[in-house]
């Protein structure tokens, strides 16, 4: 009975999305307010509606109903509840359930905390969004119902794939889809604005914080996942240029963009055009990426859940959203203008370098993931492209930005020197030049590939510091207390996000050049040494889970006298479909991770293992982790509330103090 | 003219949704075999267990299936449970080719073991193996230098040729066999050539 409930309410939050989509358009198109104003109960309907399938499909998953087809193929008695629940969104049909109730989310806050914004504004983002709701609820209602029954009853579930059954794919997807499906608003302001005519300045405001949240999402959700492979592959990479993984990558390298091209959309009134356009792709790319992973058209090592008789549901979906909004794009971005003007030296060159090399990269990424299927599809042969290509065509196009990156924040709109940057950022230059040279140097081995990365690093780092000083050291307000005070939250949270990517390469440089990593066959009380570390295996015991047996290896890890960590690899053997599944054993600190994991067995005792030591790995997702925080911390920036409580007390005449960022 | 470059996304768009298109229709991890149709390129290899030799041609006249297998490759293990069930239903006779036994295992070093020891180590491992999980097969050949493995163009292990009843090789399956593809590519094709 419950799963035909969840079914029922998603038919009828197709019906309400039918009507959000269409009246308040069509009011917006007419004037005519009550037609406007049925979007935000349409929206708040809606998410009410979704929310309660995704909890019958929940309680399908918790109660262990196996006559619900989807739970009979994802999930078992026997496994623990925590991923019962998290096998929700194992599948295919359960995570556009998630995507869907969180398209439903953003919704419900759109329609929520935005009484500021003019209702017609209001009425045409609600609508897009709609639009959008409608393609996801048909897709499942006529492809992938989560509720089908499978009659009579399975006795008992397939089980979850074992390698989905680990906290990190807990929150990996729903993060990530917060992500995507975040930009789904920055597209609907997007389209609102070119549909209203009204791209100006307080447009980007509006749309700004909810671009810099999904934003933040995203990022939050990528480095997920990269930790999760990270230990649930047993191989130690971090990012593997995979298909899907350049899938989630590519909308992040696009909403980049959009929220330094939003900045100066807010700021100068520039760049509309081109931030309306970066606000289609970043969306685009998340339903891009949606068609990727689940149509099956390219392979990867981890396309869960592929099926080509969905791929041409969501290919025509990816044909109407995208062709539709580029095709008005095309129509009115000719009418929108460009917005102040600026010298060659300026923030706004600075910013407008950044996001064309942004855009260059991303398209390079786009044109690695799909080169195979360009090539099979003009009959040209098979081929995969791998790692090699994407590092050769990424760092390069990287660099600048990084260099850029330095520079922007120091640059004055509209106007600067060269010369001024120049004095502005000597020092800083110097400082990244001379900790480029010595460092790699104090950790052991000098490389040029090293060195560099350092470099930026380091350059961001001084740059951002040398800022931070300027601000605090001179300015109006008298008093160190009273400038540290005095600037904006968006101020920090950029400083922040920078550092962030300042933290994270040197987290990829170091232990690019650093790593150490042995394969080799052990057997208890065999010994063997990397570094500084001593490695004995002591012994291999078998172990059993809820829903697995497992042989656990013993690993002490000694570092001359001193044992440093006791390392548990484990081996398991899941019941249901009989697969291995290599969980490493990892010590993890600042400067270094200890990372062992079991291969194969080798005769009678012995085993293939794998060692690593990866010195300041966690320095990545650590750099991830200060770069979502920065979003955050911007986000908060008070102009957003001062303008909402503005506009709330009607009392235009109030408008605060242009920021200075 | 100006006008014109609004549209430039729009096209770009519009040729990346044809190829997608395209792609729908394309298998990413059907690799074609240039022996496809062709006659299986012959062989006399030692058996497992005995101390004959096979050769392709004392199946003529059935169809057969030859499956790439090492039991250091952690796909064969994965895909060995349907091949079981396979052997058990007696659909067709399997035979094994055991391929590189001992050269394969990156951890073993083959410059330290010589021919003899390599002869008897390979035996040893693979008869281990199938009586751990299962003999699905008629019986397995040992490829230990991989000769007969680069003659059938094998790229990875496993690997599985359905070979007709003159002996051409129809159809090669790369990557672990699964129930569904056995169920829905090798079953419809076995059917069709044993009328």
């Amino acid at each position: 009975m419950i799963p035909e409930l969840g079914h029922f309410a998603l038919i009828l939050a197709l019906l309400l999305a039918l009507v959000q989509a269409v009246f308040p358009m069509y009011g917006a198109a007419r004037g005519d307010a009550t037609l406007m104003s049925l979007a935000r109960p349409a929206a708040y309907g809606s998410l009410v509606l979704i929310a309660s399938a995704f909890l019958a499909q929940a309680y399908a998953f918790a109660s262990n109903d196996f006559s619900v087809l989807n739970v009979a193929s994802h999930s078992n008695s026997k496994l623990p509840l925590e991923y019962r629940l998290a096998a929700t969104w194992g599948s295919h049909e359960g995570s556009l359930l998630l995507w869907t109730l969180m398209l439903s989310g953003w919704m419900a806050a759109v329609a929520r905390f935005s009484r500021h914004l003019p209702l017609a504004m209001v009425a045409r983002v609600l609508s897009v969004m709609g639009m959008v709701a409608i393609g996801f609820l048909l897709f499942m209602l006529v492809t992938s119902n989560p509720f089908e029954r499978l009659l009579p009853a399975a006795p008992e579930g397939r089980d979850l794939n074992p390698l989905l059954q680990d906290p990190g794919m807990v929150f990996h997807p729903p993060m990530l889809y917060m992500g995507y499906v975040g930009f789904s608003v920055a597209f609907a302001f997007a389209l609102a604005a070119l549909l209203g005519g009204r791209l100006d300045a307080t447009w980007a405001r509006w749309s700004r914080p909810w671009t810099t949240l999904a934003w933040c999402f995203l990022t939050a959700g990528i480095a997920l996942g990269s930790v999760w492979a990270y230990y649930e592959l047993g191989w130690g990479g971090w990012w593997f240029w995979d298909p899907v993984e350049n899938a989630s990558f590519m909308p992040w390298l696009a909403g980049t963009a959009l929220i330094h091209s939003l900045a100066v959309t807010e700021k100068r009134g520039a760049f509309r055009s081109w931030t309306v356009l970066l606000a289609i792709i970043a969306f685009s790319l998340s339903l891009l990426g949606t068609f990727l992973v689940r149509s099956g058209v390219l392979t990867s090592v981890h396309a869960f859940a592929t099926d080509p008789a969905r791929g041409v549901f969501i290919l025509a979906f990816l044909a109407v959203v995208i062709g539709g909004s580029l095709a008005l794009y095309a129509s009115r971005a000719g009418a929108v203008g460009l917005g102040g003007s600026f010298a060659p030296v300026s923030r706004e060159a600075l910013l407008l370098g950044n996001n064309v090399l942004l855009v260059v990269a991303l398209a390079a990424v786009l044109l690695g993931t799909l080169y195979p299927l360009f090539i099979d599809a003009l009959g040209l042969g098979k081929l995969s492209v791998g790692p090699p290509y994407f590092e050769a065509v990424f760092y390069p196009l990287m660099a600048p930005v990084i260099f850029l990156m330095g520079l922007g924040p120091m640059a004055r709109w509209k106007q600067s020197s060269a010369l001024e940057l120049w004095r502005q950022t000597r020092l800083s230059l110097g400082v990244a030049v001379f900790g480029a040279m010595v460092v790699p140097w104090l950790m052991g081995r000098w490389s040029p590939l090293v060195a560099s990365g350092l470099l930026l690093a380091f350059w961001v780092i001084a740059t951002s510091l040398s800022g931070l000083f300027d601000r605090l050291a001179r300015g109006a307000p008298s008093g160190f207390l009273g400038r540290l005070k005095q600037q904006p939250l968006s101020w920090w949270g950029m400083q922040l996000g920078h550092m962030g990517v300042a933290v994270f390469i040197i987290g990829v440089a170091l232990v690019k050049a650093y790593e150490v990593e042995k394969d080799l066959r052990m057997a208890p009380g065999d010994t063997t040494s990397i570094g500084a570390y001593q490695f004995r295996l002591v012994d291999l015991r078998e172990g059993r889970g809820p829903n697995f047996k497992s042989v656990i290896g013993r690993m002490e890890v000694w570092e001359g006298e001193r044992l440093q960590a006791v390392l548990r690899p484990e081996k398991r053997n899941y019941d249901s479909s009989g697969m291995p599944m290599t969980e490493a054993a990892i010590q993890r600190s600042l400067s270094r991770d200890l990372y062992v994991s079991l291969g194969d067995p080798i005769g009678e005792h012995a085993w293939g293992v794998r060692i690593y030591v990866k010195p300041f790995v966690n320095w990545i997702w650590g750099g991830c982790v200060i770069m979502a925080l920065g979003g955050l911390l911007a986000i908060f920036d008070r102009r957003y509330r001062l303008r909402a409580k503005a506009a709330n007390a009607a009392a235009t005449t109030t408008i605060a103090p242009e920021a200075r960022v | 003219m100006k006008a014109l470059r609004y549209l430039i996304p729009l096209a770009i768009f519009a040729m990346l949704v044809v190829f997608l298109w395209r792609g729908l229709s394309l298998n990413p991890r059907e690799i074609p075999s240039p022996l496809i149709d062709k006659p299986t390129p012959g062989f006399a290899l030692p058996v497992l267990g005995s101390e004959q030799t096979f050769r392709p041609e004392e199946l003529k006249g059935q169809v057969w299936l030859l499956n790439v297998w090492a039991s250091w490759c952690v796909s064969c293990r994965q895909e060995h449970p349907v091949l079981v069930a396979i052997g058990k239903e007696r659909v067709l006779p399997v035979v094994g080719l055991n391929y590189k036994e001992v050269r394969g295992d990156g951890e073993l070093d083959p410059s330290k073991i010589d021919a003899a020891t390599e002869k008897a180590l390979a035996r040893e491992r693979a008869s281990k193996w199938l009586t751990r999980h299962g003999d699905p097969y008629l019986l397995s050949v040992l490829d230990l230098d991989g000769r007969v493995g680069v003659d059938l163009g094998v790229y990875g292990v496993p690997e599985t040729f359905l070979i007709d009843r003159e002996g051409r090789i129809r159809y090669k399956h790369i990557g672990p066999l699964t129930k569904e593809v056995w169920s829905t590519v090798f079953l419809p094709q076995v059917k069709k050539l044993s009328p």
